[in-house]
């Protein structure tokens, strides 16, 4: 219980300090005892907006208002903030979603566009996992990017956690098949497979992904356990996009939002749980092994829109 | 790049063209759904806001409702409206009077600083100028080893350790320019957050201390609506010069590229298109928004044609087509000289004709993965066997399939369309000057 109180607490925190065109816009514009009129309802719009929630999103909360208000079941500002903090609460619920280890080894793999934060993603995993009891290994299957295993070799030393790597430019999918038989070799918990970052699209590099995929599966059937999307908070509706070839590519278990300590909101995983129905298995709120947590609706939400 | 807010304004205008004349009922409407259009590339939803009002009042207020082609100049209006926006006629980074030049790159994590500042390298390399790339990233596990392994690979030197501090990295990457007459003297910095205070005093003592000519904040074509908000504070905290926008080969909008210049009053200088270190360009506004309204950016793809495939064996290889003495050699050298080029289904992109074409891209997967093949069999082939096909005989297609890792239909396949191109090369003799640009692009025609 604790843990999940502390959760709470950083993500607020981290998004606290960013505290936050939204809240401020909202505070200034249903502080003033306006009344709720289509002015009002468009601006409420470019609030959400700003927070990467979508055009479309954004419309149809604003449509609910509309018709809310026009039944009389939301007439003061205060009632507005508690719609739109039910809203995007109920939109969430159901992207609650813990990660699965219970496979030994439980393989997970980890992909995204570049730049996403995925090395990052892969080193705190591996010392959550670790410090929680599992024993990990880590396979550099990024033999692409230079120095990615260099990268993923520190975050390993930081972790006490081993690293599976051949030379670069060697093929991702014969380390990542190494790296199953090594982990099952060793008996270890979880194997993490760092891939290299990818625009989804090069057809060419999704079916490289795929590849590493079914080279998986073949070693090892069930694996991978997890696949997880790497999704910079930063990212606009470009993220959708992502998540939709990524999934369509190599089917994904999930989402891993990182960087939710800038001053970007992440609103974006609202339109994408929504279309794609993938949940979000874990948040990265800064460049600390613990600054990973599982996600939590409500602390996000609340991370959007204070009290 | 803007493959749909393109198509979406495209397909508006197209139904304002089916009018003949407009109504101001018309263009509200067509301007509702630019807005959306917009938002959807992530164009800030102020900018948005102020770019529909400025195309209201030009569309509303002038001839247009009188106009023959009312449809057309409503284009227009937004074309000129996006390049405005843009940047006006683009931007180009002076050299300083005493070199060496030095150009700070900042941005956020994971933005493409790195492997920005390498391709920058290789840009002014390409122009015959002498660079420096200072690895000043001493937080990022391996960053530091990025930037060496990049240099190594392009040829520039790299100044830097991870075990140094970023003023003295820098400082020491001057004075090493200086000394050996290198310039420009491109600066990696670590990633940070905007928000960041101890990280953006560092930036800010790194400014005082070097005086960089040019500090470019890279930033991410996927960015959402976040983009203004990041380049507001980076310009307050540091001050910033110009933008290079990265990860542009995506389908990402790019409305940031929009939103920056217009919110931060900073021009977009290079664009990042490609994981190759070639894959740097300068920006140009105007093609830029034509390529949004759906006109193609032939003018792109003849430049990238030019740059790639070298002169003097365009020449050898129209020699070869006019004498028929071309072989599998000839064959190979074309296929890595495509390649080179980018995935294909890139380079057709920028083509009018092709754009939209929904069949190709499956086709050009195929084609791609083939031509990966086809270099793996040439490859396993003697310079006998290059030079005369007809002596690879059963045996020979045995060893050449097993060597290359392919099946013996593979070499049958690539053996019947070198005979095949041979065969069209003949025609292509008769259409040489009908062809023109677009032949240029494509080295050989596509099987």
């Amino acid at each position: 219980m604790k843990l999940l109180t502390s959760l709470a607490d950083r993500l607020r925190q981290s998004l606290e300090r960013s505290r936050n065109v939204l809240n401020d816009g909202l505070n200034a514009l249903l502080g003033g005892g306006r009344p709720l009129d289509e002015a009002l309802l468009e601006e409420l719009e470019e609030l959400l907006l700003s927070a990467d929630v979508g055009s479309l999103t954004a419309r149809e909360f604003i449509d609910l208002i509309r018709e809310d208000a026009r039944h009389g079941r939301v007439a003061t500002p205060e009632d507005v903030r508690a719609a739109l903090r039910r809203f995007l609460e109920e939109a969430l619920a159901g992207a609650v979603c813990p990660l699965t280890v219970d496979a030994r080894p439980t393989v997970v793999l980890v992909l995204g566009v570049n730049g996403s934060g995925k090395t990052t993603t892969c080193g705190k995993l591996a010392a959550a996992l670790k410090s929680s009891g599992k024993s990990v290994v880590l396979a550099a299957a990024d033999t692409f990017r230079a120095a990615a295993i260099e990268q993923l070799e520190e975050w390993g030393r930081r972790a006490g956690v081993d690293v599976i790597r051949q030379t670069p430019g060697s093929d991702p999918s014969a380390v990542a098949f190494d790296a199953v038989k090594a982990a099952t070799a060793r008996g270890v918990d979880v194997l993490i497979v760092d891939t290299a970052g990818r625009l989804h699209t090069k057809s060419n590099l999704m079916e490289e992904l795929a590849k590493v995929k079914r080279v998986v599966g073949r070693q090892l059937p069930g694996a991978p356990h997890e696949s997880l999307m790497v999704l910079d908070a930063t990212t606009g509706q470009n993220g959708l996009a992502q998540a939709r070839t990524f999934h369509a590519g190599v089917g994904l278990t999930g989402l891993v939002l990182t960087k939710l300590d800038g001053t970007a909101k992440g609103g974006i995983v609202v339109r994408i749980h929504r279309e794609l129905g993938l949940p979000i298995k874990l948040v990265g709120t800064g460049e600390r092994v613990e600054d990973l947590q599982p996600f939590d609706p409500k602390a996000f939400v609340s991370g959007l829109l204070p009290e | 790049m803007f493959d749909t807010l393109s198509a979406r304004l495209t397909a508006i205008f197209d139904r304002l063209r089916g009018y003949g004349r407009l109504t101001e009922e018309n263009i509200q409407e067509a301007l509702r759904e630019v807005r959306v259009a917009l938002l959807e590339a992530d164009v800030n939803f102020k900018v948005v806001k102020g770019f529909v009002e400025r195309v209201r009042d030009k569309a509303i207020g002038q001839d247009v409702l009188r106009s023959l082609t009312p449809g057309q100049q409503v284009v227009k209006i937004v074309h000129d409206e996006l390049v405005e926006l843009l940047g006006g006629s683009g931007h180009r980074l002076a050299m300083a009077p005493h070199p060496p030049t030095v150009i700070m790159l900042i941005g956020l994590q994971g933005s493409g600083k790195t492997t920005s500042a390498a391709k920058l390298g290789r840009h002014f390399q390409r122009q015959g100028q002498h660079p420096l790339l200072a690895a000043a990233d001493p937080y990022r596990p391996a960053a530091v080893e990025q930037l060496q392994t990049l240099g190594a690979q392009l040829g520039i030197p790299v100044a830097g350790s991870g075990k140094q501090r970023p003023l003295e990295i820098c400082r020491e990457a001057l004075s090493a320019a200086a000394d050996r007459g290198l310039s420009p003297v491109i600066l990696d910095t670590a990633g940070r957050l905007h928000i960041d205070e101890p990280m953006l005093e560092e930036l800010r003592v790194l400014k005082n201390e070097l005086r960089p000519h040019h500090v470019l904040l890279v930033v991410d074509a996927m960015t959402g609506q976040d983009a203004v908000t990041m380049a507001e504070r980076f310009n307050r905290a540091v001050g910033i010069d110009a933008v290079i926008m990265t990860k542009l080969d995506g389908d990402a909008r790019g409305g940031a590229a929009l939103s920056i210049r217009q919110a931060a009053g900073r021009p977009i200088a290079f664009v990042g298109t490609g994981e190759k270190p070639d894959a740097l360009e300068p920006f140009h506004p105007d093609r830029m928004a034509s390529r949004i309204l759906g006109m193609g950016d032939v003018l792109s793809l003849v430049e990238k044609a030019q740059a790639t495939v070298d002169e003097a064996k365009a020449e050898a290889l129209a020699k070869k087509i006019r004498e028929e003495s071309f072989t599998l050699e000839d064959f190979a050298d074309q296929l890595k000289q495509l390649r080179s080029m980018g995935p294909l289904g890139e380079l057709l992109e920028m083509i009018p004709f092709f754009k939209g074409a929904k069949g190709l891209p499956t086709e050009l997967r195929g084609e791609e993965a083939e031509l990966g093949r086809y270099e793996a069999i040439i490859g396993s082939m003697t310079p006998e066997e290059r030079r005369e096909p007809p002596i690879i005989n059963g045996s020979r297609r045995n060893r050449i399939a097993r060597g290359s890792g392919t099946s013996v239909q593979d070499v049958n396949r690539l053996l019947k369309q070198y005979a095949q191109l041979k065969k069209m090369m003949r025609g292509i003799r008769q259409m040489e000057g009908r062809a023109g640009k677009l032949r240029q692009a494509l080295p050989f025609p596509p099987p």
